[in-house]
């Protein structure tokens, strides 16, 4: 299937020299969860603003549904929804009205019916009559997803959605997301918290410097990427690494107790048959054995430090 | 043609209006029949007349252009500005809407504003003076006109703005200086020669002229000139705005 979103070669440099895009290019598939992880300044809301068509691209192509958005702007707009990362809302205007000109804007005939069941999706029927300047922040947050669901879009980018949202709100939040991905609806999501993209995405994308630095399945991501780490505890505490174990590049760690093996999964031999024989040759008594799989938070700091 | 954006840009704007009903139509009659107070009464006992017009009734065309220069500058260009202020803009850019239809509903509020206000005064200004329009069309045509040429240059004045004393700058430091000495509460040809040639350059002159003749026809200057002159700039402001759709200039850069 053809993807829905294709950027090709996308570009960006403001009107002050900074390149905030170099080159990106990017498919996104129907139905997926599309989770962009970058630090501060990597580009992914420039990136997100040209495909949604906020800023003009200084060079490159973006497809939505096969209609580039600068000469199609109309057919891909109306096929787009956009939570923004800020809370920029209308501060005297009351919920229904703002998520009721949003549907307007987008084009879309009234549809009282609909922006009852967005409003009540997100646990904001009872505060439809609310100026918006009343809400916590919470709540101006999912007024904010109810403006970008308003207009029934196929396409939904949620800009750090969660930012300074609380562990409830957030997983009521993931909650709709799921929703609304089962409904057919492609999510693009930035986040800061790894451990989300971890929970929720069907790929990761990373990007640096406003380059695509990899995009990923996840699961493969992680198996790829991801590096496993074998604890073993002893019954005795050891003051040394025996000099016969030398080769395996163990830790002592928790005062002589334990020693942290790293190894990869995706190696040909992990070493571990061989290193716990030669604790036991070693005389070396064990009491417990465990494994970590890095997470996606391990990935993310190694792949940004080797681009740096 | 997205007619669903335009109406609903178009009626939020206007519910702006009616949630600052006071401050938008109330502060403006009061301001309004304050002049008719100081310039009508005080003044108009020392001049009686000017070219055959009554004094408060020669002062009423004069007015009304000043507060819906102002009250159009201004609604044009809050409308545009405070959404980038707050950041709201995001939406606006991101909706399948083309510049025009921005513009068809931001500027369309707020000529519809000036012209609700402007007709306040008008009605407001009958309960103090006999006033006659002896040329309803043309009445008709400067004051529509006058209210979308100056609403498109607030909205071009509000995306240029980068802030709030920027917005400010043109309605208040330019345009009252332009109609008071444009000829609102005196005909120039009551000053010296020089300060007639020189008001002969200040385009408010025209179309506080041309909008009296429509009332009197009694003008400072060719009623087909005031209209060459608001059609004029109707089309710079037009150009300005095609070049700022063209560039995205201050909206998408």
């Amino acid at each position: 299937m053809a993807p829905i979103v294709s950027v090709s070669n996308l570009s960006k440099t403001y009107a002050s020299g900074f390149k905030a895009l170099k080159g990106v290019s990017l498919d996104i598939e129907q139905g997926e969860i599309l989770a962009l992880l970058g630090p501060n300044g990597a580009g992914k809301t420039t990136l997100i603003s040209i495909i949604c068509g906020i800023v003009n691209p200084s060079g490159g192509t973006v497809l939505v549904n096969g209609h580039d958005v600068v000469r199609d702007f109309r057919e891909t707009r109306a096929m787009i929804g956009l939570v923004p990362q800020e809370l920029t809302t209308d501060a005297f205007e009351t919920v229904w009205n703002t998520v009721t000109f949003s549907r307007g804007l987008h084009g879309k005939k009234p549809n009282p019916a609909h922006i009852e069941k967005v409003l009540k999706d997100l646990s904001l029927w009872d505060k439809k009559d609310n100026m918006l300047r009343e809400l916590s922040g919470g709540m101006k947050r999912r007024v904010l997803i109810a403006k970008a669901l308003s207009h029934e879009p196929r396409v939904l980018f949620l800009d750090e959605p969660t930012a300074g949202v609380d562990v409830s709100l957030r997983k009521s939040m993931w909650e709709v997301v799921e929703r609304l991905r089962a409904s057919g609806v492609t999510i693009i999501l930035t986040t800061h918290y790894i451990e989300e993209a971890e929970e929720i995405a069907d790929r990761i994308g990373v990007i640096n410097g406003g380059e695509i630095l990899l995009v990923e399945d996840k699961t493969a991501l992680m198996s790829k990427l991801g590096r496993k780490q074998l604890r073993v505890d002893l019954s005795h505490p050891l003051d040394a690494v025996p000099e016969t174990l030398s080769s395996y590049n163990l830790k002592l760690e928790g005062d002589g107790h334990c020693l942290i093996y790293d190894y990869d999964t995706s190696a040909e031999r992990t070493g571990i048959t061989s290193l716990l024989a030669a604790l036991a040759e070693a005389g070396v008594r064990l009491k417990d054995i465990s494994t970590r799989q890095s997470s996606l938070e391990d990935i993310f700091v190694e792949i940004v430090g080797a681009g740096r | 043609m997205n007619i669903e954006a335009i109406k609903s840009i178009y009626f939020f704007e206007m519910a702006r209006t009616r949630r600052t009903l006071l401050q938008s139509v109330v502060s403006p009659v009061i301001s309004t029949s304050l002049y008719f107070i100081v310039f009508g009464a005080a003044i108009g006992a020392r001049i009686q007349e000017i070219n055959g017009v009554s004094y408060g009734a020669f002062i009423t065309p004069g007015l009304i252009m000043l507060t819906l220069l102002t009250q159009c500058i201004g609604n044009g260009s809050f409308g545009i500005y405070f959404p980038k202020f707050t950041g709201t803009i995001y939406e606006v850019l991101s909706s399948p809407v083309s510049m025009i239809e921005i513009v068809l509903g931001y500027v369309g509020a707020a000529a519809t504003k000036g012209l609700m206000i402007g007709t306040i005064i008008l009605l407001t200004a009958s309960l103090f003076v006999d006033l006659s329009i002896a040329h309803p069309l043309a009445m008709i045509f400067f004051f529509v006109l006058t209210a979308v040429s100056f609403s498109l240059f607030g909205f071009i004045i509000g995306i240029w703005a980068k802030d709030f004393e920027q917005l400010n700058l043109i309605p208040m430091l330019v345009i009252p200086p332009l109609v008071f000495l444009g000829g609102s509460f005196y005909s120039i040809d009551m000053l010296p020669p020089f300060w007639q040639a020189v008001s002969h350059f200040n385009p408010v002159l025209y179309l506080i002229s041309g909008f009296r003749w429509s009332f009197f026809e009694v003008s400072d200057v060719n009623p087909v000139f005031s209209a060459a002159i608001i059609l004029v700039f109707l089309t710079v402001c037009l150009s300005v705005l095609a070049w700022i759709f063209r560039t995205g200039y201050r909206l998408r850069n």
